[in-house]
């Protein structure tokens, strides 16, 4: 729809058709309800429609690479919670990995399976806002308000496993802090029972609706080429057609064992990137029940960290009651335990695309150079090719089924 | 597990040294990836020879990202690419001095380089010849410094010098 428009429009200028071209700048941000986010797109406007934007971003830069080079890994992980703090829990647990890489510790299958479940319903909290918020902008408010109590549980078990709700700081090099309670399994059950009927009631109002198709169909699209070029990863790059996944070509955490379908679309519109992360919550919850299978099969019920001393925190019992175990929680917490000179890059399949670690380790207690690659900054270079010609609205629309998170974007 | 010395390992690195002889050396071992250290004189062609050549087509640009080195007095720049048709991955690393740290942009080879340059000469002071627009990005347009590098400390921590008399320690 929005493209017959644009072409009528451009022939000639409806109030002045002899004279110059009138054009008008628009500051839509930084702070903007539109944008979810603080970032300022200064747009040249014909009319409705966008002849060109420049973006401004950086307003919540916190320096964390420079930081970083001043913590021991344990202190590192608070900060990678704020990268994109939609999905907490998977940025911890790709940084842990990291570490894990660097340093040689295996962890067992239980960790794995235990972090494949926290991962994926860090994915599904993720793509429920990012497409309740695209239902927002485009003027359906009711799935945001009715899928935000799931978003609640999600976080209760959060809090269950971890004790905090938005920035997680979840996991520890080599798994977790402390075994899932009781409470918790109730918790993810209750989840995975209640979520699929509200999720189905959820695509039901939108998927099929008439004025959403019509409001996202062809709005906003990017051909598979330019979404490579541009370094798109994650949901967005599958919409435009291309199937990489980090968890299928790179498995980590024993994905490899899983079964699951990497969902595409084909035109890399705004329909099809909140078709995909429609489908990729239905297959978290397959692989969340996958995990849970798994786990029953299991003999081994306790296990929740690495045997690994060197790195792997004591139990808080021990800590409080031993003297050995104290000096090695504290030679851990302070980064004084042997680490390897080397580099690794980890990577994981983040509710935004390849979120990746590469790390540098001179032997020093801290990182001597660590680069996070943030899925967000690299894909919100392609916004104004992707909005030139398009109305304001549909811009609005497409950022927000880009799902740029401010905190990813500046680090 | 990565596990060093594949055949496409090999591959890659035998199809380097065939077209660019002395300006490549291989020195590093890495636990993840092949690592190969470029001369800044070869290093645009090197990427485009990567992204190009029909066996190795490295058509995806993971990341990129500056490095300083105080010790050599020099800065770097480590480029991580991708081939998704071979599903393999491999870093390029290369090394300016700091007195003239100038390289040529990789904008015209992956339009995502863009931001990522930009990013690299906020922190890091690196000049990218020949890109669109390379100006600060997360930083403010009026800082003067390029504050990754090494001659900007953060505070330890676990200073002993500070005086911690005025807070019953």
């Amino acid at each position: 729809m929005a493209q017959e428009l644009q072409t009528d429009y451009w022939k000639k200028d409806i109030i002045n058709p002899e004279g110059p071209k009138e054009y008008n700048i628009l500051n839509v941000g930084p702070t903007h309800p539109a944008t979810h986010g603080v970032f300022q797109n200064v747009m040249l406007m014909d009319g409705e429609f966008i002849v060109s934007t420049e973006q401004t971003i950086g307003y919540i830069h916190r320096a964390f690479e420079k930081i970083a080079e001043r913590r021991p890994f344990y202190q590192i992980t608070p900060l990678t919670d704020r990268l994109n703090y939609c999905s907490a829990p998977l940025n911890n647990m790709g940084w842990h990995m990291t570490v894990e890489k660097l340093l040689g510790i295996e962890t067992p299958k239980r960790v794995d399976y235990l972090r494949i479940i926290v991962m994926e319903l860090a994915r599904i909290a993720d793509h429920l806002i990012c497409n309740t918020v695209i239902g927002v902008d485009s003027g359906a408010l009711t799935g945001f308000t009715y899928l935000f109590q799931d978003r609640e549980f999600i976080y209760e078990i959060y809090e269950e496993i971890c004790g905090s709700r938005l920035t997680t700081n979840m996991g520890r090099i080599g798994g977790f802090e402390r075994n899932f309670s009781d409470k918790a399994w109730d918790k993810i059950h209750h989840f995975l029972k209640t979520y699929p009927k509200k999720l189905k009631e959820f695509e039901s109002l939108l998927s099929r609706n008439r004025i959403f198709m019509d409001r996202t169909i062809n709005v906003g699209p990017f051909s598979a080429d330019r979404a490579l070029a541009y370094g798109f990863t994650g949901p967005n790059l599958r919409a435009c057609g291309v199937d990489y996944d980090v968890r299928v070509m790179d498995p980590y955490c024993s994905y490899d064992e899983f079964d699951f379908i990497v969902p595409i679309g084909q035109n890399g519109d705004t329909y099809d990137r909140f078709m995909v992360r429609q489908e990729e919550m239905w297959q978290s919850m397959s692989i969340i029940k996958q995990a849970i299978a798994k786990l029953e099969k299991l003999d081994d019920k306790e296990t929740y960290f690495a045997n690994d001393p060197r790195f792997v925190l004591p139990p808080k019992e021990k800590v409080y009651n031993n003297m050995e175990a104290l000096i090695w929680h504290f030679k851990i917490v302070m980064g004084e335990t042997e680490i390897p000179v080397g580099e690794v890059y980890h990577s994981i399949e983040a509710a935004n695309g390849e979120l990746g670690f590469y790390l540098v380790s001179d032997g020093g207690r801290t990182p001597s150079r660590l680069h996070f690659r943030r899925p967000c900054f690299i894909y919100y270079q392609a916004y104004p090719e992707m909005v030139t010609g398009n109305m304001l609205s549909d811009a609005v629309l497409t950022m927000s089924s880009m799902n740029v998170i401010a905190g990813e974007l500046d680090a | 597990m990565y596990k060093p010395g594949s055949d496409r390992d090999q591959l890659v690195i035998s199809l380097l040294t065939g077209q660019f002889g002395n300006n490549i050396e291989q020195n590093e071992i890495s636990t993840d990836m092949p690592v190969i250290k470029v001369k800044k004189s070869a290093i645009y062609d090197v990427l485009l020879f990567l992204h190009d050549n029909a066996e190795l087509q490295y058509n995806f640009l993971t990341t990129l990202c500056g490095m300083h080195y105080p010790e050599d007095s020099q800065l770097g720049v480590v480029y991580h690419l991708h081939s998704f048709v071979n599903n393999h991955r491999i870093r390029i690393k290369t090394a300016v001095n700091l007195d003239n740290p100038v390289l040529p942009t990789a904008t015209t080879i992956w339009p995502a380089a863009n931001w990522m340059e930009r990013e690299t000469y906020d922190f890091f002071g690196i000049i990218f010849k020949g890109h669109p627009n390379l100006k600060r990005i997360l930083n403010v347009d009026e800082m003067v410094d390029f504050p990754m590098r090494k001659e900007f400390p953060l505070e330890d921590q676990t200073r002993e010098d500070k005086d911690d008399s005025m807070f019953g320690r």
